[in-house]
């Protein structure tokens, strides 16, 4: 068993994400490699080279892998495939961009947002936004698979020792370029790593209202999400949505206020470890999974929680 | 500029789906079908470059049994000028539908091809960057903006801590996210006039590809249900019970 894991990085530091994905890989057994591609990018290969179970890092230092372009990057990751039984990479919009480009240039499936190992060759992953579970089987000589972060408990990413070996930059596509980004900035922690999370929904009524949510995050250290349906009134930006088409967290304590509970919605927190529910509305779905509940007008129970804590 | 557009027929979002009790699968069986939420997204954009004057025609293309006629003949009544069915009864797993894709790509020669970015049943979030690869073409997935220039185009990405652009030179692949646009309805005299519109199909045992699968699913099974806790009375209850018995603040 020889496994190549793609490190998510942003050419300073490797993202907690890639930890996640490298303690699935350490299920497989085997020895693992941990490829860190980009540019200048030493400092991220200097931290990958210390996370716990890597057999080597494997450093790519090359302009056009700066900014992780799909096209240019599933070249080289086929080229270093060969030789390796599996290849894996966080399933979030790094390594949901790229892996299929990588699978189908090899031919074999692609077995995307796994949630368990069961074996070397059978992988659990949610379907349906998590109404059901799949358990499936690959028959392929390369498994190419993408990896839920949340679902597994990230290795340390000190201990380790691993040797940085360079390795060349492959073919480039050359048809597609990289012209900018707009990040989020926040002083708060992440959404899919923050330990808190406090979330809310309609019944915020307008995005202005969310400071009453920051209030309660800043006493909290908590990340701030938001449902769907407050993402499409506008309220905030979709980078906050929690949910099965926005992002999957399962923090120890997830927060939801004013959020009634749609399907789409708990797919995406339910694996958090407590879960807290405030709502006017008795009835609504949200209470049926949370751990403590309380009906109450979010106008006074926020305010009120904020001074509490 | 041709558009083609890919639509998949998959069981209706609002479905609360059942898992089957020998574990085999997800219950179909007279479950609402529709067209896959992010397909339609896609079919809309598409539109909008029609009425914009920078596509010429649209072809929806489907991919499946006899049933997803019905699929391509909703995207018609949206507004697409015809429809293709690469019609198998074989379940088509994201690199056997990208190879398909690839054939009709192959011989209708767009532009562009715009895709959901993931279907709501099987969740894969890979059929277009397969097709992409197998195409040797650029991609823009996860799209929230697309514009269009001379032989290139700039698409705006939702990615994990915010927005990225990137700029594709034609013809190149874009699947779509929630916020690119929001899709028109049907009405009724374009549903009747979609009876009309063209609708090929294609047999894909004639396209040479192979569509064996090459996972097996082993069980499927629902998910582990959480049970509902405690219904606090006050904020003071709740922070003392996040506090003493969760020990989680």
């Amino acid at each position: 068993m020889a496994i190549l894991v793609i490190g998510e990085h942003d050419n300073s530091q490797l993202k907690p994400s890639t930890l996640s994905t490298v303690a699935a890989a350490a299920k497989l057994g085997g020895d693992i490699d941990l490829l860190v591609a980009g540019h200048s990018c030493a400092q991220a290969a200097n931290d990958a080279a210390k996370v716990q179970g890597i057999s080597r890092v494997l450093l790519v230092n090359d302009a056009h892998y700066e900014h992780g372009l799909a096209e240019e990057l599933s070249l080289l990751v086929t080229g270093l495939a060969e030789g390796y039984t599996h290849v894996l990479a966080a399933a979030t919009t790094f390594g949901k961009n790229f892996m299929p480009r990588v699978a189908a240039r090899l031919d074999v499936a692609q077995i995307s947002d796994v949630v368990s190992v069961e074996s070397a060759d059978t992988f659990v992953r949610p379907i349906y936004a998590g109404n059901a579970m799949a358990t499936v089987q690959s028959k392929d000589p390369i498994k190419v698979v993408t990896v839920r972060s949340t679902a597994f408990d990230a290795v340390s990413a000190e201990g380790g020792n691993a040797k940085i070996e360079t390795v060349p930059a492959s073919e480039t596509f050359g048809r597609s370029s990289f012209v900018g980004q707009e990040l989020t900035v926040s002083e708060r922690p992440e959404l899919t790593s923050a330990r808190v999370v406090i979330s809310g929904g309609r019944g915020m009524g307008n995005g202005e209202n969310f400071r009453l949510i920051e209030a309660v995050a800043d006493k909290l250290n908590a990340a701030i999400g938001a449902s769907r349906a407050a993402v499409d009134a506008g309220f905030v930006p979709n980078d906050y949505q929690v949910g099965q088409t926005g992002k999957i967290v399962a923090p120890e304590l997830y927060v939801a206020v004013g959020i009634s509970g749609a399907i789409q919605h708990l797919a995406g927190m339910k694996e958090s470890k407590v879960i807290v529910a405030i709502n006017k509305d008795e009835d609504a779905p949200i209470f049926q999974v949370a751990d403590y509940g309380l009906v109450a007008d979010l106008f006074t129970a926020l305010p009120e929680l904020a001074e509490a804590l | 500029m041709k558009v083609l557009v890919a639509v998949k027929r998959v069981v209706d979002y609002n479905v609360k789906i059942r898992v089957k009790p020998d574990q085999t699968g997800v219950e179909l069986t007279n479950v609402k079908m529709a067209i896959n939420p992010f397909d339609e997204i896609a079919v809309e954009e598409a539109l909008r470059m029609k009425e914009a004057g920078r596509a010429s025609e649209i072809v929806a293309v489907s991919l499946g049994s006899s049933a997803c006629q019905e699929t391509i003949r909703y995207a018609m009544a949206l507004g697409t000028d015809r429809g293709i069915l690469v019609q198998t009864d074989q379940e088509l797993e994201p690199l056997a539908a990208a190879k398909l894709l690839k054939v009709v790509a192959e011989r209708e020669n767009p532009d562009l091809i715009i895709l959901g970015k993931q279907a709501i049943d099987d969740d894969c979030n890979q059929t277009g960057q397969m097709l992409a690869a197998l195409l040797n073409w650029p991609q823009g997935t996860f799209a929230s903006k697309v514009e269009l220039g001379d032989g290139e185009m700039q698409v705006t990405r939702e990615i994990d801590g915010g927005l990225e652009t990137v700029k594709l030179n034609l013809p190149a692949v874009v699947t779509t996210d929630l916020r690119l646009n929001e899709p028109r309805y049907a009405k009724l005299p374009n549903i009747m006039k979609a009876k009309k519109k063209p609708l090929d199909v294609i047999d894909a045992a004639s396209t040479g590809v192979d569509l064996t699968p090459r996972l097996m699913t082993l069980k499927v099974i629902a998910p582990s249900q959480r049970k509902a806790g405690i219904r606090v009375g006050s904020v003071a209850d709740l922070v003392e019970k996040l506090r003493n018995e969760a020990k989680v603040i």
